[in-house]
C-alpha cells in the first residue's frame, strides 16, 4: 500500500467519531445541573488537545504551555475590561491571534534548543508572563485578577448564563468541534506525518531534507493559538480571570491530563480530561491530600508501566483478546 | 539595610541554593536524567532534622548528619528500584515520573506530619550577631557562607583531584567513552545520586531558616533549582556555585529594592543566558 492511499484511509471519517459529539449533546440534556462543570471539562479538552499537537505529535516537551492559555484568557479579559470589547467570538479570534504571536516569536527563539534547556526556556517564558501579569496591576488586576467580567450575547442571540451555564456549554462545545476539525485535518495531513517523523527521528528528518525547524515553529504557533482559544473560553464562560490561568500547576496539570488519556492520539485529550476532571471533582475537594497522593502514584505508574495512557491500555487489552481484528 | 548587609544576605541564600542544587547538576550531567524531584529530597532532609530534634532528642549537628545519611540511603534505594528503569526512557517519561514522585512526597509529608510550616530551632551558638571587626552580621548567615564555601572547595578538590572525580568528569563529558574504558557508570551514578541527595537534604535543613519548610517546598523552589543548574551548566560544580551565588544575590537585591515583581529580571536573565549559551554559563558550548 502506498503511503498516499494509507494517508487517505487514515483520514477517512469513521462512524464512531460521531460518538463523542453525540455524547456531548446528550450531556446537555442529561446533566442540566452539571453544565458549569461540563464546560470546564470541554475547555480542558481543548487545552489538552492543543498540547497534544506539540507534545504528542511533534514531540516537543514543554512545561510552559499555560503561557498561551493565560495569554488568551488575559487578552479577552483585558479587552472587555479596558476597551469594552465584549463581543465573544471576535474575542476568541483576538485571543488566538495574541497567543499565536507569542507562540510564533517564542517558538522561533526557543525551538533552536532541546532537552533540559528547552524545558527551562518554556518554563521561564511562562513564569515571565505570570510575573508580568502580577506586576501590571493597572491592566491585569495583578494578584486579584479581573473579577465580574461580562460579555455580550453570542451571535447577538444567546446571552451568557451565569446560573446554569447552558449557553456557555454549547458555545464551548461548538468551539471545541471547530478546533478539533482543524487538529484532525492537521495531524492527518502530510504536515502531520512529517511532525511524527521529527518526533521519532530528528536526525533522519534533517537528513532527508525536511524543513524541521520551520515545521516545529509552525505547529508550536498553531498549538499556541488553540491554547489561547481555550483560555479565552475560560474567561468568557466564568466571567473572571486571575493568575491561576498561568503557572506551573496549570502547565503540569494539562500535561497530566493528556498523558493519562494518551498522547499522540486524537482522542487522548478527551479521555484524559473527562477521567481526570471527574475524579478530581469527586475526590480533590473532599480529600485533597489523598487526591495528590493518588495522582502522584498514578503518574509514577504511568511513567513506568503505561506510557500510552488509558487509550493505550485499552488498545493493548484489545490486542490480547483472541481474534481481535482492529 | 546597607549594601554590604544585602550582599551578605544574598550570599547566604545563594549558598543554600548551591548546597541543594549541586547534586542535581552532577546527576543530570551524568545521566541526562531530568529529575524534578530533587527538591523533594531537600524537603525530606529538613523534615528528618525537625523530627530528630523535636522528638528523638538530637542536637543540631547530629541531626544534620542523620538527615544526610537517611536521605542518601533512601534516594539510592529509589534510584536502584525506580530511576534506573527510566534512564533510557524519553524526557517526557522522566518528567512525569519525577513530578509524580514530588506529589507523593508532598502528600505523604502532609498526611504524616501536617501541612504547617516547620521551624528548626537553631542552637544558641548559631543565633545572634557576630562582630567581624568592620561590621557585624547575623551569625547564622555567616556560618552558611562559610559552610557553602568550604563545601565548594571540598567538592572541587574531590572532582579535580581524586580518581572518583575524574571518573565522574569523564562520564559527564562522554558516557560511552568512559564506559568503554571500564568506568562502571551505573555504580558511579548511584553513588553520586546518593551524595547529591544527601547534600540536598543538608541544604534543605540549613536553608529552612531562609526558604522555609513545608510540604509544598519541592514545587515552590523547583524553578529556582532548575535555573541554577541550567545557568551553571550540567555537571559543573564551579558553574553551579557561581550561578547559585549570582541568583541568590540577585534575588535578594531585587526583592529588597523592587519588592513587587522584581524577580522578573531573574527569568529574563535566565532566558537571555540560555539562548546565548544553551549549555549554561560554564557548560560546554552547544551542550
Amino acid at each position: 500500500m502506498s503511503s498516499g492511499t494509507q494517508l487517505a484511509q487514515r483520514h477517512r471519517f469513521r462512524w464512531w467519531e460521531l460518538l463523542p459529539w453525540a455524547a456531548g449533546i446528550a450531556a446537555f440534556f442529561v446533566f442540566p445541573n452539571y453544565l458549569s462543570f461540563a464546560t470546564q471539562v470541554l475547555i480542558t479538552i481543548l487545552f489538552a488537545l492543543s498540547l497534544d499537537l506539540v507534545l504528542g505529535y511533534a514531540g516537543i516537551v514543554t512545561l510552559g504551555h499555560a503561557a498561551f492559555f493565560g495569554a488568551g484568557a488575559y487578552t479577552v479579559g483585558m479587552l472587555a475590561m479596558h476597551l469594552g470589547w465584549n463581543e465573544p467570538i471576535s474575542g476568541l479570534l483576538a485571543a488566538a491571534l495574541v497567543a499565536a504571536s507569542i507562540g510564533l516569536v517564542s517558538g522561533i527563539v526557543l525551538l533552536r534548543t532541546h532537552g533540559l534547556t528547552l524545558l527551562m526556556l518554556t518554563l521561564c517564558t511562562m513564569t515571565l508572563l505570570e510575573q508580568a501579569a502580577n506586576m501590571g496591576a493597572a491592566w491585569t488586576g495583578g494578584f486579584d485578577g479581573m473579577p465580574g467580567l461580562s460579555f455580550s450575547k453570542i451571535l447577538g442571540l444567546f446571552g451568557f448564563d451565569t446560573l446554569y451555564f447552558r449557553s456557555q456549554y454549547l458555545y464551548a462545545l461548538v468551539t471545541l468541534l471547530l478546533c478539533f476539525a482543524v487538529v484532525r485535518m492537521l495531524v492527518y495531513s502530510s504536515f502531520g506525518q512529517s511532525l511524527t517523523g521529527v518526533r521519532e527521528n530528528l536526525l533522519r528528518m534533517h537528513a532527508v531534507g525536511a524543513p524541521v525547524r520551520t515545521r516545529q515553529v509552525l505547529v508550536y504557533t498553531v498549538s499556541a493559538a488553540l491554547a489561547g482559544v481555550a483560555g479565552a473560553l475560560f474567561t468568557q464562560a466564568n466571567g473572571y480571570v486571575n493568575l491561576a490561568v498561568l503557572g506551573l500547576e496549570r502547565s503540569a496539570g494539562v500535561m497530566i491530563v493528556l498523558i493519562l488519556g494518551g498522547h499522540g492520539r486524537l482522542y487522548g485529550a478527551f479521555v484524559g480530561a473527562i477521567v481526570y476532571m471527574v475524579l478530581e471533582h469527586a475526590l480533590a475537594k473532599a480529600y485533597p491530600t489523598a487526591w495528590q497522593l493518588g495522582l502522584g502514584l498514578t503518574l509514577v505508574a504511568v511513567a513506568l508501566f503505561a506510557r500510552k495512557g488509558v487509550i493505550g491500555l485499552v488498545d493493548s487489552v484489545r490486542r490480547r483478546l483472541p481474534g481481535a481484528a482492529r | 539595610m546597607d549594601p554590604v548587609s544585602i550582599l551578605f544576605g544574598g550570599l547566604a541564600s545563594g549558598m543554600v541554593l548551591f548546597i541543594v542544587s549541586v547534586g542535581l547538576s552532577v546527576t543530570m550531567g551524568l545521566m541526562g536524567f531530568v529529575n524534578l524531584a530533587h527538591g523533594g529530597f531537600a524537603m525530606l532532609g529538613g523534615y528528618v532534622i525537625v523530627l530528630a530534634m523535636k522528638h528523638w532528642g538530637f542536637a543540631f549537628l547530629p541531626a544534620l548528619a542523620l538527615a544526610f545519611l537517611a536521605v542518601a540511603l533512601f534516594s539510592v534505594v529509589l534510584e536502584r528500584l525506580l530511576y534506573a528503569r527510566l534512564y533510557r526512557a524519553t524526557e517526557l517519561d522522566q518528567v512525569l515520573f519525577t513530578i509524580g514522585l514530588v506529589f507523593v512526597m508532598t502528600a505523604v509529608v502532609t498526611l504524616g506530619i501536617g501541612p504547617e510550616t516547620q521551624v528548626i530551632d537553631l542552637p544558641e551558638w548559631l543565633r545572634g550577631q557576630t562582630d567581624l571587626g568592620f561590621f557585624s552580621y547575623r551569625t547564622y548567615s555567616l556560618v552558611l557562607i562559610a559552610v557553602g564555601t568550604a563545601l565548594m572547595i571540598g567538592l572541587w578538590l574531590g572532582f579535580e583531584r581524586t580518581r572518583f572525580g575524574a571518573r565522574i568528569r569523564a562520564a559527564v563529558d562522554n558516557r560511552r567513552m568512559a564506559q568503554s574504558l571500564g568506568v562502571d557508570v551505573g555504580r558511579l551514578f548511584a553513588v553520586t545520586f546518593a551524595i547529591g541527595s544527601g547534600l540536598a537534604a543538608v541544604g534543605g535543613g540549613l536553608g529552612a531558616e531562609i526558604l522555609g519548610l513545608d510540604p509544598n517546598y519541592p514545587l515552590r523552589y523547583l524553578v529556582y533549582f532548575l535555573i541554577v543548574v541550567s545557568v551553571g551548566g550540567l555537571g559543573r560544580v564551579a558553574g553551579v556555585f557561581a550561578a547559585a551565588l549570582l541568583i541568590g544575590v540577585l534575588d535578594f537585591v531585587l526583592k529588597f529594592y523592587f519588592p513587587k515583581g522584581g524577580t522578573i529580571f531573574i527569568y529574563v536573565l535566565t532566558l537571555v543566558l540560555l539562548l546565548w549559551r544553551p549549555g549554561g554559563l560554564f557548560g560546554r558550548r552547544g551542550a
